[in-house]
């Protein structure tokens, strides 16, 4: 039944969308045709046909919400009267917020770097083993796994029993192997952080070792032949011609995961919901939305606070792309 | 020589390690959710594939059950309930020492009777009196379970915890999510690429600024107007639509921008050509670009598709949490905290919602792949 439901739904939903660009070529074919002298080649209707369902969900569903999330952040939780910026006192004061901003610092600085890491080592020592791609493959595959799922595999692995008793998280059960005390990783503040930034690393790592995989290949061959006959170790080629030839890639890792990292949420709400200090500016954001019926202004002024974080990407991005346009 | 040989050797080793560490997690959880639920929550995942022994105190029968033979009285029984895969390898009768015999062995107890039990379970208890004990003896056992795996756990999510509806759900949501936002996308990237208009280049580099916009900017003031639309029309502001058009919305720059490097990188003298035979920009789109695309709307569909299998934020904001709505994350999440030490129900649910996404994953590969690493070499 339910199952019908779904076929039902798809069809409905995307012959809609099918049938407004077969529907809005056609009516504009036959009147262009039927009131016009002009070549329907040339049309200037044509391409805002092309581009009226597109610029409309971008206002409605992107351009908008910023310039009203910005608003918002000076009214109160209703988003009726304005307070200024009381918002943002509020949020500064908070220790809620105040946490949550060193939480999001420690997963800035920790999970891209470690991600960088690793997945530059993975992406070198594949190459050299004829089982690279197989390594490749496993090492990629949390990359297809949700937030919430990974969160489940990995508290699976934290999971804590008292001393004595049969440990069944694998982590815990390694550590009073050799002789160690079991500890409840995820509620020991500070050091849990790391403990949910690993799930984050575990799963990123393949994105950052695929595109280093593919950006080795592009490597010339010549130029590490010419720099093993003038006699270069493989560690000093590794570092002066390797890395230097990785910059633009390292860029792009560093940021594509900073602006992962920036909005995390799912990990953080699945594993201890904010509790212990593991609070992050998605997460508290969140609990604003819903907390007391909702929030608004607090709710905007946090969600402004992540945007603060991607701004100079955006900026970054935009020269490129200009510098793309003036080529 | 020999130099380079080692260094192989630690790439080898290195790697394997790293490989080790990757895939332990994920396969503990596979081998947990086939695991017999009791077992889960007494032992590691890892002793799954070994014989368990663990210790067991049970009771004879009462002696209401005896009978006589030839001037001798009789109990029988199974102490194991003649479970078949199980079986005794240590008993004892005192608490002091359960682990005294070894089974199959015939004991003589306090009062003279002789038991005798067997590695299945079964035992006769015999005696020249007559048996008067009200409960029944105390045995101590130490008792064998072979590995078992089944499919129980499975059975249990789908059918009775939600789960095969929340996979529906999943679906339900994430297929018109995935194509809507393909269609509109291909139109406005082949406007942007190929097509002269006013405001050409401001849109586009508006795109590329809302490229990295969190979606977190457009939670509140969407939910805002959802529930005022709601409100309006009295239905609920929670829908399919809804969540449908929020995601499109949210994927839309990135496949804008995506679908548009590529169309822009297809030959020109092909659309040249075409324009000279008199075709129009809609009869170029749908019989030259669309049918050239199909690669790019594979990459760019894998990537839509498990973002939108995969996220937890939208379907929380813009979905109900009733059945015929929550999807699997959601689901799974409501699950860590209402059967935080059921793992087998965690492990199983959540390898349930790892199944599509790992198919996609493993029969998909290159293409998913060429979409990840087009969509993060942005600008």
């Amino acid at each position: 039944m339910s199952f019908i439901n779904f076929i039902v739904y798809v069809v409905i939903g995307v012959s809609a969308v099918i049938s407004y660009f077969v529907i809005a070529n056609w009516a504009h074919d036959y009147l262009v045709g039927k009131f016009s002298k002009r070549n329907l080649q040339d049309s200037m209707f044509r391409p805002w046909i092309f581009m009226a369902p597109a610029l409309i969900i971008l206002l409605v569903y992107l351009i908008y919400p910023v310039s009203e999330t910005i608003r918002l952040s000076f009214f109160d939780n209703y988003g009726r009267e304005f307070t200024g910026v009381s918002n943002y006192v509020w949020a500064l004061n908070d220790s809620d917020f105040r946490q949550s901003i060193l939480n999001n610092f420690l997963w800035l600085i920790f999970v891209p770097t470690t991600c960088t890491f690793l997945g530059l080592t993975i992406a070198t020592l594949a190459d050299r083993v004829w089982w690279g791609v197989f390594a490749k493959t496993l090492i990629f595959m949390p990359m297809a796994i949700s937030f919430v799922g990974a969160s489940v595999i990995w508290k699976f692995v934290y999971e804590y029993r008292g001393a004595g008793n049969d440990q069944i998280g694998i982590l815990n059960a390694i550590i009073v192997y050799f002789g160690g005390d079991p500890h409840a990783w995820i509620a020991i503040p500070f050091w849990n952080n790391f403990f949910l930034m690993i799930i984050m690393i575990w799963i990123q790592t393949g994105l950052a070792m695929v595109i280093f995989s593919a950006a080795l290949r592009a490597i010339p061959e010549e130029t590490l032949e010419a720099a093993r006959i003038d006699g270069a170790s493989e560690v000093r080629i590794f570092f002066y011609i390797i890395i230097p030839f990785l910059s633009e890639t390292i860029v792009v890792i560093w940021t594509t995961i900073t602006i992962l990292v920036l909005k995390v949420f799912d990990i953080v709400l699945a594993m201890t919901n904010g509790q212990w200090g593991t609070e992050v500016l998605a997460n508290l954001m969140f609990d604003w939305m819903f907390r007391g019926g909702g929030d608004s202004g607090r709710g905007s002024t946090i969600a402004l606070f992540i945007m603060l974080g991607v701004i100079p990407i955006m900026i970054w991005n935009l020269r490129r792309f200009k510098m793309e346009q003036e080529k | 020589m020999k130099h380079f040989s080692f260094g192989k050797f630690l790439a080898h080793f290195f790697l394997l390690i790293i490989v080790f560490i990757w895939v332990i997690p994920t396969f503990g959880l596979l081998i947990s959710s086939l695991r017999d639920k009791d077992q889960v929550a007494l032992t590691g995942w890892w002793t799954a594939l070994k014989h368990n022994e663990f210790n067991e105190i049970v009771r004879t029968e009462k002696s209401t059950v005896q009978f006589e033979e030839n001037g001798v009285f009789i109990i029988t029984g199974n102490l194991l309930k003649s479970a078949p895969s199980k079986s005794v390898l240590n008993f004892g009768i005192t608490s002091k020492n359960p682990k005294a015999f070894e089974a199959p062995s015939k004991v003589t107890m306090k009062n003279g009777s002789i038991f005798y039990l067997q590695k299945d379970g079964s035992y006769r208890w015999t005696s020249d009196k007559e048996f008067k004990h009200k409960k029944g003896k105390r045995i101590f056992l130490t008792v064998s379970t072979p590995p078992s795996l089944t499919l129980a756990n499975y059975k249990e999510v789908l059918v009775f915890r939600g789960i095969g509806q929340s996979f529906i759900n999943s679906l339900t949501v994430a297929v018109p999510s995935t194509i809507i936002p393909l269609i509109i996308g291909a139109f406005a990237a082949y406007a942007l690429s190929w097509m002269n208009f006013y405001g050409r280049d401001l849109i586009f580099a508006t795109i590329v600024c809302l490229l990295v916009v969190p979606l977190q900017m457009s939670l509140i003031p969407i939910l805002t107007v959802y529930n005022q639309i709601g409100n309006f029309f009295g239905v609920s502001a929670k829908s399919y639509v809804g969540i449908w058009f929020a995601h499109t919305g949210f994927g839309l720059p990135l496949k804008i921008f995506l679908l548009r490097n590529f169309i822009k990188s297809l030959p020109h003298e092909m659309f040249e050509a075409a324009r000279v035979d008199g075709a129009s920009h809609y009869q170029i789109f749908m019989k030259i670009i669309l049918p050239l695309s199909i690669p790019a709307f594979a990459s760019i569909g894998i990537l839509q598709f498990l973002w939108v299998w995969n996220d937890l934020l939208v379907a929380l904001v813009f979905l109900d949490k009733m059945p015929s709505e929550i999807v699997l994350t959601s689901r799974l999440r409501e699950m860590l905290g209402e059967f935080s030490q059921n793992w087998e129900i965690l492990t199983t649910s959540a390898f349930v919602s790892m199944i599509v996404p790992l198919f996609v994953f493993l029969s998909l590969q290159r293409y998913f792949i060429r979409g990840l690493v087009a969509g993060s070499v942005k600008g």
